[in-house]
């Protein structure tokens, strides 16, 4: 649970006042709040932490970290119940 | 840039040995599962000169919910909610049972990703009490305060809080005097909320030193570098080895969610006891979305909380290496748990287990080739 996973943002948009977005992790999609990333663009790479974006990450280092978690297995486990990416799904709106 | 590179492995590992002073001994802690994954991964503590020691710490949060917390979801889920939480929990063997006991009596218990899932359960559950066993160290804390304090939270949600803040449980460690700690590896994914600041009263109120650190082998090897540079040099300091994803301040509205929703409180960590300061809990004015509050459930906790024979209380605090548990890959595996420690992906004896077995499956059919 405490893994936080590398990914690439292929969508960026604003459900209910809040910065939400999808990202690809290897192929898995997934719905990511980028709350704490106003400034994180299609293309960005992010590491990704229970469902939030928590930093911006190099591309590389993403894709060593993403291949490093497929050999060990972990990255379906870790994604476990994760929504699938859907857009209008369940996001946060958050006060100013 | 990326940060792999082949070839400084070798070189910091050289800089290690010409660093270290014979006759010094240097013993270095990290306090994140994530750190421990790296180093036992790749080996590296094969790769230190004599001397040098990296060890684990209190570094997974599921490790060290304590089981009364646990017996606070399962009677919430005997009540008839739908509780919602993160996979490692599900197994986490206490004097209550366990969640996965739990659920094969008849319970909803719901395995998540993130708080997010959990709040679309309740939304698609109208009809029942949906409540997110919230367990993690600051990085989960963030993301939970955050849909706390949104704005349209369906009705029948609320969250059971057992989230603890890494820096007070690593000035426990410090004053414990058996636990002889010459430097600490900060964690990187928590520093990346909290910023690496939050680590300068080490160096400034304990002369002890911190290097914030990454999770490639490379990041780890220069943190223990630095580390053994600031003992030599005698100047204990903050250093930021991952500074290309840590902020020096820390992540604004994830810091801003966390205070808004929660108040810093003193906490139980399973197998160590009650440590000042070190949990969160729910502000009173957000009170109808605290499961405690909500549905009056307060367990007390046990002094005694681990299994008998299980010595995680001193894997966490870094006394004793996995193997030297008697249970430990005997009667105690991940297949078949005993204690904490070996139930979560991020419990040191569960990366020991799993890596040492790789390696011996590695070297047997090396063997039989």
């Amino acid at each position: 649970m405490c893994l936080a996973v590398p990914g690439r943002i292929v969508e960026v948009r604003t459900v209910a006042d809040i910065p939400m977005g999808t990202v690809d992790f290897d192929g898995i999609r997934k719905e990511v709040c980028l709350a704490y990333l106003p400034e994180a663009a299609v293309g960005d790479y992010t590491i990704v932490h229970v469902g939030f974006a928590i930093s911006l990450v190099d591309e590389a280092s993403a894709m060593e970290t993403l291949a490093m978690f497929r050999e060990l297995g972990v990255l379906d486990g870790e994604l476990e119940g994760a929504a699938p990416a859907e857009p209008g799904s369940a996001a946060p709106a958050v006060d100013p | 840039m990326t940060f792999r590179d082949a070839g400084l492995v070798s070189n910091v590992i050289a800089a290690l040995e010409k660093a270290v002073e014979r006759g010094t001994s240097y013993r270095l802690m990290h306090v994140c599962g994530s750190h421990e994954h790296t180093i036992s991964r790749w080996g590296l503590r094969s790769l230190l000169p004599e001397g040098l020691e990296v060890i684990a710490g209190p570094g997974c949060p599921v490790c060290v919910c304590p089981p009364h917390e646990v017996g606070e979801a399962i009677e919430l889920v005997q009540r008839g909610a739908i509780l919602a939480t993160f996979g490692d929990m599900v197994n986490l063997p206490t004097n209550f049972g366990s969640l996965a006991e739990a659920k094969a009596a008849g319970g909803d218990v719901r395995v998540v990703y993130s708080p997010l899932d959990a709040l679309t359960l309740a939304a698609r559950n109208p009809g029942r009490e949906v409540v997110f066993f919230a367990v993690g160290f600051e990085t989960t804390a963030a993301p939970v305060a955050t849909v706390l304090c949104s704005t349209g939270l369906p009705d029948n949600f609320s969250v059971l809080v057992s989230h603890r803040r890494t820096p007070p449980a690593m000035e426990l460690l410090l004053g414990i005097g058996d636990v002889c700690v010459d430097g600490f590896v900060a964690p990187g994914h928590v520093s990346t909320v909290t910023g690496a600041e939050v680590w300068r009263r080490f160096p400034d109120a304990y002369a002890m030193p911190v290097v914030v650190a990454g999770f490639e082998p490379e990041d780890v090897l220069l943190a223990l570098l630095l580390l053994v540079q600031q003992i030599n040099q005698g100047e204990p300091k903050l250093e930021n080895e991952y500074a290309r994803v840590v902020p020096q301040p820390g992540n604004v509205p994830a810091l801003s969610a966390i205070d808004t929703a929660f108040e810093v409180t003193s906490a139980w960590w399973r197998g160590i006891g009650r440590i000042p300061r070190s949990g969160l809990a729910v502000r009173p004015e957000l009170g109808n979305r605290d499961a405690r509050q909500r549905f009056d459930v307060h367990f007390e906790p046990e002094q005694h909380d681990l299994p008998p024979g299980c010595s995680c209380h001193l894997v966490m605090l870094g006394k004793i290496q996995p193997p030297a548990c008697s249970l430990y890959g005997r009667k105690c595996t991940p297949s078949s748990p005993n204690g904490p420690c070996m139930v979560s992906q991020e419990g040191t004896c569960f990366i020991w287990y799993t890596y040492e077995s790789e390696a011996s499956a590695a070297t047997a059919q090396g063997g039989a080739a």
